[in-house]
């Protein structure tokens, strides 16, 4: 008689997720990029922008501060394990893990886990650059926590395009071109200058870039204080991208594992 | 519950226009090891991933482990074991971490897992290799852990979709003493897809040969052997078709003779006692102006159950070996 037996989600959603955190320090080649590629916008667009930015913006106006979530956003933006699971794919772990019992919406779900590790980690890291070169938040420490929280629901909610595209495609350029999609929504938006400042095209825009919301929320909780409106407009741009990226990724998933 | 390990009837799947299996039936009783014989491309691995539920039949049924493959996916795979074609690991896991995944999508944890661990570790002796990264094995060696991973939760029916496509003959000898010690000691039934003739006639008790979607024979291999007759004298024969002809019609009416085949140049001739008809053969030849070049009495092998009953010999497609020797 086999010793096997029926687990239940969450435990099938643990092992998976401890593979797939576990697997994180042993790919530095995809993390140290994802480390250095928001410090470098940060320092250069504060280096470049500062002193221009401060001198046409209101008296107490911190370019340093007002740049910190761009950097936020740069790190986490299409943060995942796509490409491992295009490998998965391509190798046939996938099809080896789909013979056994474990239930379908965890083998994405626990990759998800996995980016959620690396995306707060990648959010402290880039807060912590942001305290040393002295920004402040007017919410203290609860603030910070509500903006890593924040930000992170962002990088969560952006994983959907990837994993849908490596779902759909099982292919690593594809997934690789996926991250397209990152430039847009990254620069379309108030990132180097305030909305009221952009030409009316781009304000435009961004005025239906949901980044752009973000932008505000997490900016609103580090300069203004506790902004309800600011982050529920926040939650609700974030929770409408996850909503259709999950969707999107959550058919891939059922296509892909549905054996006919 | 049925009492076979497996069953198809009538099992069958499309892609498109494509049709890979056009229909199988099976019939596997608990504690055999089937063997799955055919060339690459004959509907093997698609019969396999039907039954392992990684793929929907198009057309007909069938049960493993006595649940449904479509309808009790779920219970079917609680109890198999699959060690696919190629053997598919993570590479940035040790092989112990890849176990202890494994184990726990079983629904296997703590001493039970880390003890299962142990186990299979040292049934398929793979030893302090196991706490190296998959990615530092060379092929044997994920072979090995793919077996040990299929092993874990000791399975009732284990697949194992061509074991040594691609070995050497000492690493694929090895891979047979292992089939048969999960055989007999653990009382697996175990379902076994291979392109190798020999690896069916030594380690299968029953063997099905699937050419082109379809099983075109079954039996014991001494069974289906003894059908093509007792004895064999192929003969190479330089000659045209229609003097190859003539001579078989010839020889078809010689006493003890059940059956004369020619394929190309090659005259193969069934007989009751293949010493008895010899000299006949010859003379029959001769007769007919021939000669033989080569001539060879011979009791039947599997590859002339195939000639026989495909009309064609098996080509046997190693992929990209990996020449990997017996760690």
């Amino acid at each position: 008689m086999s010793l096997a037996q029926p687990s239940g989600f969450l435990k099938d959603l643990m092992t998976v997720a401890r593979r797939a955190v576990r697997t994180l320090p042993r790919e530095p080649e995809a993390i140290i990029p994802a480390m250095l590629i928001p410090m470098f916008f940060f320092a250069v667009n504060i280096g470049a922008l500062q002193d221009v930015a401060e001198s046409q913006g209101p008296p107490d106006f911190d370019f340093k501060a007002f740049q910190l979530p761009v950097a936020i956003i740069f790190a986490v933006t299409g943060v995942s394990r796509a490409n491992t699971l295009v490998t998965d794919i391509q190798t046939g772990y996938l099809d080896k893990m789909l013979i056994t019992p474990v239930k379908r919406s965890a083998l994405l779900l626990g990759m998800m886990i996995a980016d959620i590790v690396l995306v707060l980690g990648l959010s402290s890291l880039v807060t912590v650059v942001g305290f040393v070169v002295g920004v402040r938040f007017e919410t203290g420490i609860l603030g910070v926590l509500a903006f890593l929280l924040l930000s992170s629901a962002w990088g969560l909610a952006f994983t959907g395009f990837p994993y849908a595209v490596a779902l759909r495609t099982g292919n690593p350029a594809a997934v690789n071109s996926a991250f397209l999609i990152f430039f847009p929504f990254a620069f379309l938006t108030s990132a180097f200058v305030p909305l009221d400042g952009l030409t009316s095209w781009l304000r435009t825009i961004a005025r239906f870039n949901p980044v752009t919301y973000l932008l505000e929320a997490l900016r609103s909780l580090i300069s203004e204080g506790w902004v309800v409106e600011s982050l529920l407009k926040g939650l609700g741009a974030v929770g409408g991208v996850g909503l259709v990226t999950f969707t999107l990724a959550f058919s891939a998933l059922n296509r892909r594992v549905k054996t006919g | 519950m049925s009492e076979s390990a497996i069953t198809a009837s009538g099992l069958a799947r499309s892609f498109g226009d494509n049709q890979a299996v056009k229909s199988v039936d099976l019939a596997v009783e608990r504690g055999e090891i089937y063997g799955f014989l055919g060339p690459n491309g004959a509907g093997k691995s698609t019969t396999v991933r039907m039954l392992c539920t990684l793929l929907r039949p198009t057309g007909g049924t069938a049960t493993v482990a006595g649940f449904d493959v479509v309808e009790g996916a779920d219970d079917v795979r609680l109890r198999i074991g699959v060690a696919l074609q190629e053997a598919s690991l993570d590479e940035k896991q040790t092989g112990r971490e890849v176990l202890e995944l494994q184990g726990r999508m079983y629904g296997i944890s703590g001493s039970t897992l880390s003890n299962r661990i142990t186990e299979v570790v040292d049934f398929v002796d793979i030893g302090g290799a196991i706490d190296d990264f998959v990615g530092t094995y060379s092929g044997g060696m994920k072979r090995r852990v793919d077996l040990a991973t299929a092993l874990l939760h000791e399975p009732e029916v284990l697949f194992l979709d061509e074991p040594t496509t691609g070995l050497d003959p000492a690493s694929r000898a090895k891979v047979w003493e292992e089939v048969r010690r999960l055989n007999t000691e653990l009382d697996i039934t175990i379902f076994l897809t291979t392109q190798y003739l020999e690896e069916a006639d030594a380690l299968a008790g029953r063997v099905g040969i699937i050419d082109d979607g379809l099983i075109v024979a079954e039996g014991s291999p001494v069974d289906l052997k003894r059908n093509v007759g007792a004895d064999l004298i192929v003969a190479t024969v330089n000659a045209a078709p229609n003097e190859l002809a003539s001579v078989s019609d010839a020889v078809r009416r010689l006493a003890q003779v059940t059956d004369v085949s020619v394929h190309n140049n090659e005259v193969t001739v069934s007989a009751t006692d293949g010493a008895a008809v010899v000299n006949d053969f010859v003379v029959a030849l001769n007769a007919g102006g021939l000669r033989a070049d080569t001539l060879t009495l011979r009791t039947p092998t599997l590859d002339d159950v195939f000639l026989q009953v495909t009309g064609q010999r098996l080509v046997v497609d190693d992929g990209n070996s990996d020449g990997e020797a017996a760690a």
